[in-house]
């Protein structure tokens, strides 16, 4: 469809409309499923979108910390968390490495012992953090020296926990988008069913319109221009209700965890838009198809 | 103009027409007869491209309608006007739209067309009715506005499906003599009819040619009428 036939699609012909009667059952039906499927697609996106956000976060950033726990006897921490540091400092790959204060210590353990902890009392392994620089180092090498150097440390890169945390959030990117497809088909669907009832219920109009010598082109158009602006209107509506909705959500903050981070952010803002034309496409899509079908059928 | 050549129609597994041959030549005025179920319907169809047959050659305007496109057919049935008994209007219009729906088929501006619509409004005698509604008519000026809309598009054949079936014997003279005055003007007309009286009647003025269908073929009608 080029340009100019677009812009006649869109204005339509004020006269060639009044052919068609308006169908109150299909045209609430196609509105409303074009908002609802516009609602639920704003939240697939959104959740897309979150997720994408996450697994790139836990990806990026856990990728490059990693946390050594040297358990020792209350004598002995010191002095093999100072030989800990030591070896960090000459090992290559290593950024920087430090070792976690007794208040965040208290501020990790906090949300299951509540405050005051008097951690320099109880038998609480050391922590440290290390990050590395670009090049990473070599994990292995690192535990072995660790093994010989410091007894009671141990190694922990993050490889373990985080790469299945990544493959749930792209799983869960990937829903979403699966989510659109079926939103998609399913609108496609619900807007065949429409397209075909109206059709059949106005068999006997098409019949007097091929009488006096409609094409099929014709009579194709007058229903599908009808149920292509219903979807791009009940589509707007429902995009601006889940935009509305993901404005009400709480904000994101650090303690909201992945719940909060639902919303969209900066130009993602700009997605939800893009639905109510796509929801116009697909109905375009589906009665043009059912119509061509109803019509070759009626020959 | 509409040449049938050995046509024969089937419909649910039995043979409705059989070795049907007919011509209509430009400005020539014809009544196809016989009783009813007799396939004068079926035959007007064929006429139009309405429906295929199932065996034999149609041509209409010399142009075979086997093989061709429905849009195609669609176009070819712009230049013949039929007229139903039945009318088949779209009853959410007025009467001036639903006579005026072969222009808005084709693309035509009303508004520029609106002189012509007057005129044949006018002439079929349905000025005063131009906005009422199909089921506001009575059965006479249904027909008649079913008549203006087969000629809106100043078609080069009428095909008429009794249209006097639902009207008195004065509505029937006054449509009949519509039709005439087309013929008169070089329009080709057929008119299916199972009315005889109708038919001498318009032997009185005009030279028609009388086919009947009898056993599923076509035959020219004997003397009696």
């Amino acid at each position: 469809m080029d340009v100019s036939k677009l812009t006649d699609f869109l204005m339509g012909d004020a006269q060639a409309d009044r052919v068609v009667p308006p169908t109150g059952f299909t045209a609430w039906l196609t509105l409303f499923s074009a908002g609802a499927m516009a609602f639920l697609a704003v939240f697939a996106i959104a959740l897309s979108l979150a997720t994408g956000r996450l697994a790139d976060r836990w990806g990026d950033e856990l990728a490059r910390s990693s946390t050594i726990r040297i358990s020792a006897p209350a004598g002995q921490m010191s002095d093999q968390t100072e030989a800990a540091l030591t070896v960090l400092q000459t090992t290559t790959g290593v950024a920087s490495a430090r070792a976690f204060t007794d208040e965040e210590h208290r501020a990790l353990l906090e949300p299951w012992f509540g405050p005051g902890l008097p951690v320099d009392t109880l038998p609480i392994p050391q922590l440290i953090e290390v990050i590395e620089d670009s090049d990473g180092f070599d994990a292995e090498g690192l535990r072995l020296r660790l093994a010989a150097e410091v007894p009671g440390a141990v190694l922990d890169d993050h490889t373990r926990w985080r790469k299945p945390l990544v493959r749930a959030a792209m799983r869960l990117r990937l829903l979403g988008w699966v989510s659109l497809l079926l939103i998609a088909a399913t609108t496609a669907a619900i807007i065949t069913l429409a397209a075909n009832a109206a059709l059949a219920a106005n068999e006997q109009l098409i019949k007097v319109l091929r009488l006096v010598g409609a094409r099929d082109g014709y009579i194709a158009q007058a229903f599908v221009r009808r149920f292509t602006l219903r979807a791009l209107g009940g589509a707007a509506v429902g995009v601006v209700l889940a935009c509305l909705a993901i404005l009400l959500l709480p904000s994101a903050q650090v303690e909201g965890g992945f719940l909060t981070g639902l919303g969209l952010q900066g130009w993602h803002w700009l997605w939800p838009f893009v639905v109510p034309p796509l929801a116009a496409v697909v109905a375009f899509a589906a009665t043009q198809a059912a119509a061509r079908k109803t019509l070759k059928d009626m020959s | 103009m509409i040449e049938l050549e050995n046509v024969a129609y089937s419909y649910g597994g039995g043979e409705l027409l059989s070795e049907i041959s007919l011509k209509l030549q430009p400005g020539s005025f014809h009544f196809l007869t016989g009783p009813s179920g007799s396939g004068k319907t079926t035959l007007l169809k064929l006429c139009y491209g309405a429906l295929l047959p199932t065996a034999g050659h149609i041509r209409l305007f010399d142009t075979d309608l086997r093989g061709m496109e429905r849009d195609d057919i669609a176009m070819m049935r712009r230049r013949v006007g039929v007229v139903h008994q039945d009318c088949q209007f779209l009853d959410h219009l007025p009467l001036s739209d639903n006579v005026a729906l072969p222009l808005l088929v084709s693309g035509r501006d009303l508004l520029s067309e609106s002189a012509n619509l007057k005129e044949l409004l006018t002439w079929v005698g349905l000025t005063q009715r131009a906005d009422a509604r199909p089921p506001e008519l009575s059965g006479g000026e249904r027909q008649r506005a079913a008549l203006a809309r087969a000629v809106i598009m100043s078609p080069d054949v009428v095909l008429a499906d009794e249209p006097t079936g639902n009207v008195d014997w004065e509505m029937s003279q006054r449509l009949l003599h519509l039709l005439i005055e087309l013929n008169r003007m070089g329009k080709t007309i057929m008119i299916a009819t199972h009315d005889l009286a109708l038919i001498r009647a318009a032997k009185a003025h005009v030279q028609a040619r009388v086919l009947r269908i009898s056993n599923r073929r076509l035959q020219l009608a004997g003397a009696d009428l």
